[in-house]
């Protein structure tokens, strides 16, 4: 078990504040003219936002055993793991504003952030970063290096047949990779209870022989040591692990959901288990006291509110980049300067 | 350019040897699908790899295409070089996503930060009674959806170089071999595909037709197996003084518009032969590129492919729905004066 130290608890709450108030903020931005009637096409961010404030225990805690080397693939609600995983916060930023100076420069999007100076990809396609992210593990296993991977996915995702393939394939190769079910309990509109058996996304890992751990109460403390383990695990050539982790839902699935199918008592529920003040008890506890957090705070604002107003500033793409960026090489795929021309054109001798 | 000496090869041996040849000079490609290693590939695609290159090299995976096509995604954004295989094309239903989604799109969702150099190499096409499930081409499926590379090889020739530059090629590559064509000695391929191979490495870069017969009459603009009817059709129609020019357009993306525009500047007769659906599909869209560029070339213009119907199963119907050269040969004959 990894015992955490202070200087990683207080690392997790910077990543955890920063994540809570950049879903804030961007609810703010994103607002902006889609209001009274909500308006997707309206207002400064384009598109759709899937925020993900009550989550930050489940990406702090695993990415904190991580390095740039390691991968990890997101889903469609992906901002508070970039930020725990090190992505480029005024880039991701401008790309979720569409600006030109963004992760893709504007191709992508909030459900698409790239950084491949932290190996960190996302896809907008439920349980499908599960594949990729399983053979960036083969990649690692292949080249003899020990760093892993690690495949964010919901609950909502765990009868997806991407899932349970890449448990298998992950499984049957002993492959460094851990899987991470961010149980929120709400797949959009639908309890998981009205649609997963069982609802502990964590057995699925007793069908493919491989440990799985349930860490039931949203704690990044317990995600952080249960992570250890796993990472560990990963890393000395043990195999892959399922995680699933009670995360809590203090928004709507996306922005402008009016939420209408989901109970009062529910939202409540949610709203009072805060794994920020659960760990702000373990710092306090060790010592940091609120002065300090509120310091911690103010700077994770600040980094915030930097990024957002950079962002604004940044120029809209050209339309013509639209045409560009299919491919990475010319259509013709000759990366030689010279591809043997004398062969080239002969269709074979007797056609 | 021709090139009548020297070692004749399958259209499988020339395949397997460009692969054999870049899995030697890197380390970083490697070979996955079912049944690839100790089988040597149900089309022949890998035959012999494995005892050169191992179990690790030349992977067997569980039949979980979703799974190893996106693992072979995730090796090839890591930065190696994967060759995933998808037994028959047919079977693209069950891993589209990991195709489309993600192999197709990273590179563009990423602005090209991110780029996915990967082979996805699959069997396609009919002729013998595989029905439905099991023979289709999906030329069109592939080539209309942006973001892979579809290579659509005819000749032992083409088939190496065009491996070749798909395993150095720094973006997806859709390699669709015609299991007819590859000299699988259950399914024997007809005169033609096995050509004169040179040992050692070669490209052939992508966006690059191949006039495999010129002629003056009328061009006819194909692929894959019907590149071969196609040149049995215009052997026929020579001993009635009709000049055929027969063009193998070896890639779908990119297309050689160049080279068929010249040729129907040429002739001012178009035929278009397709092994995929009529509808939506690789005639119309050839037909409509020459319209578009040179709307005054055409003389005549036919099309033939599958009339949109599933491939059926018994002898007589089958042939009823893909052309043979007898319907190439029709179908030229009423481009003529």
């Amino acid at each position: 078990m990894g015992t955490v130290t202070t200087t990683q608890l207080r690392s997790m709450y910077e990543d955890m504040v920063t994540a809570r108030y950049y879903e804030e903020r961007l609810q703010e931005e994103y607002m902006e003219g889609k209001t009274p009637g909500f308006d997707i096409s309206a207002g400064p961010i384009p598109g759709e936002l899937h925020l993900a404030a009550g989550h930050e225990a489940a990406a702090a805690g695993v990415c904190a055993h991580l390095t740039d080397e390691d991968t990890v693939t997101a889903p469609h609600r992906p901002h508070h793991i970039a930020i725990a995983k090190g992505v480029d916060l005024k880039r991701m930023t401008a790309e979720i504003f569409g600006r030109e100076t963004g992760l893709s420069a504007g191709k992508g999007g909030h459900m698409h952030l790239f950084d491949p100076d932290v190996n960190f990809a996302c896809s907008g396609i439920i349980a499908q970063g599960c594949p990729p992210a399983v053979g960036a593990a083969l990649a690692a296993m292949k080249r003899n290096e020990s760093s892993v991977a690690v495949a964010y996915l919901g609950e909502g995702a765990i009868s997806q047949g991407a899932f349970l393939e890449s448990l298998n394939l992950a499984s049957l190769h002993d492959l460094p990779v851990i899987f991470v079910v961010e149980d929120n309990d709400w797949a959009i509109s639908m309890p998981k209870g009205r649609i997963s058996v069982p609802q502990d996304g964590s057995k699925r890992a007793a069908g493919f022989d491989m440990p799985g751990v349930r860490i039931d109460h949203d704690d990044a403390t317990a995600v952080y040591e249960a992570a250890a383990e796993a990472v560990g695990r990963a890393r000395d050539g043990n195999g892959p692990t399922l995680m699933s982790v009670q995360v809590h839902r203090r928004m709507g699935h996306f922005m402008g959901d009016p939420e209408t199918y989901r109970p009062e008592a529910d939202q409540q529920r949610h709203q009072e288990r805060d794994s920020i003040e659960r760990l702000a008890a373990d710092l306090e506890a060790a010592g940091v006291d609120e002065d300090e957090r509120e310091t911690i705070r103010e700077d994770a604002h600040a980094r915030v509110d930097d990024a957002i107003e950079w962002a604004k500033d940044q120029p809209e793409p050209e339309p013509d980049a639209a045409l560009e960026d299919v491919f990475s090489n010319p259509p013709s795929g000759v990366t030689d300067e010279d591809p043997t021309p004398e062969f080239a054109g002969n269709g074979g001798a007797d056609r | 350019m021709s090139d009548d000496e020297g070692r004749q090869a399958t259209m499988s041996t020339a395949m397997v040897e460009a692969i054999a040849t870049e899995m030697r000079d890197n380390d970083e490609v490697f070979y996955m699908g079912e049944d690839v290693a100790d089988y040597g590939g149900i089309f022949d695609s890998t035959d012999g790899l494995l005892e050169e290159f191992g179990h690790d090299r030349i992977m067997d995976v569980p039949i979980s295409e979703t799974a190893y096509i996106g693992a072979a995604v995730g090796a090839a954004q890591a930065g190696m070089r994967p060759i995933a295989e998808l037994m028959f094309v047919d079977f693209f239903g069950v891993c589209m996503d990991q195709l489309y989604n993600q192999m197709a799109k990273n590179t563009y969702m990423s602005g090209a930060n991110v780029n996915v150099p990967m082979v996805l190499t699959t069997a396609v096409g009919g002729t013998y009674s595989d029905a439905a499930q099991h023979s289709q081409t999906l030329y069109g499926t592939f080539a209309h959806l942006p973001g892979m590379k579809v290579v659509v090889p005819s000749t032992a020739y083409d088939a190496k170089g065009l491996m070749h530059n798909a395993i150095r090629d720094d973006d997806p590559v859709v390699y669709m071999f015609h299991k007819r064509l590859m000299g699988i000695g259950w399914m024997p391929a007809p005169d033609g595909p096995k050509t004169a191979v040179p040992e050692e490495p070669y490209t052939i870069p992508f966006g690059q037709a191949d006039i495999k017969r010129e002629g003056a009459d009328v061009t006819v603009v194909t692929l894959g197996l019907h590149v071969h009817r196609a040149l049995e059709a215009a052997a026929k129609l020579a001993d009635d003084g009709i000049d055929v020019e027969v063009i193998d357009l070896r890639t779908l993306v990119p297309l050689d518009e160049a080279t068929i525009l010249e040729s129907v500047q040429k002739t001012g007769r178009l035929v278009v032969v397709d092994e995929d659906y009529r509808s939506f599909g690789l005639t119309g869209e050839v037909i409509s590129r020459v319209v578009e560029a040179e709307p005054d070339a055409l003389e005549a213009v036919e099309r033939l492919a599958i009339p949109d119907v599933p491939l059926p199963y018994a002898r007589p119907l089958e042939n009823r729905v893909i052309p043979d050269s007898d319907d190439i040969e029709d179908a030229i004959r009423k481009t003529q004066p």
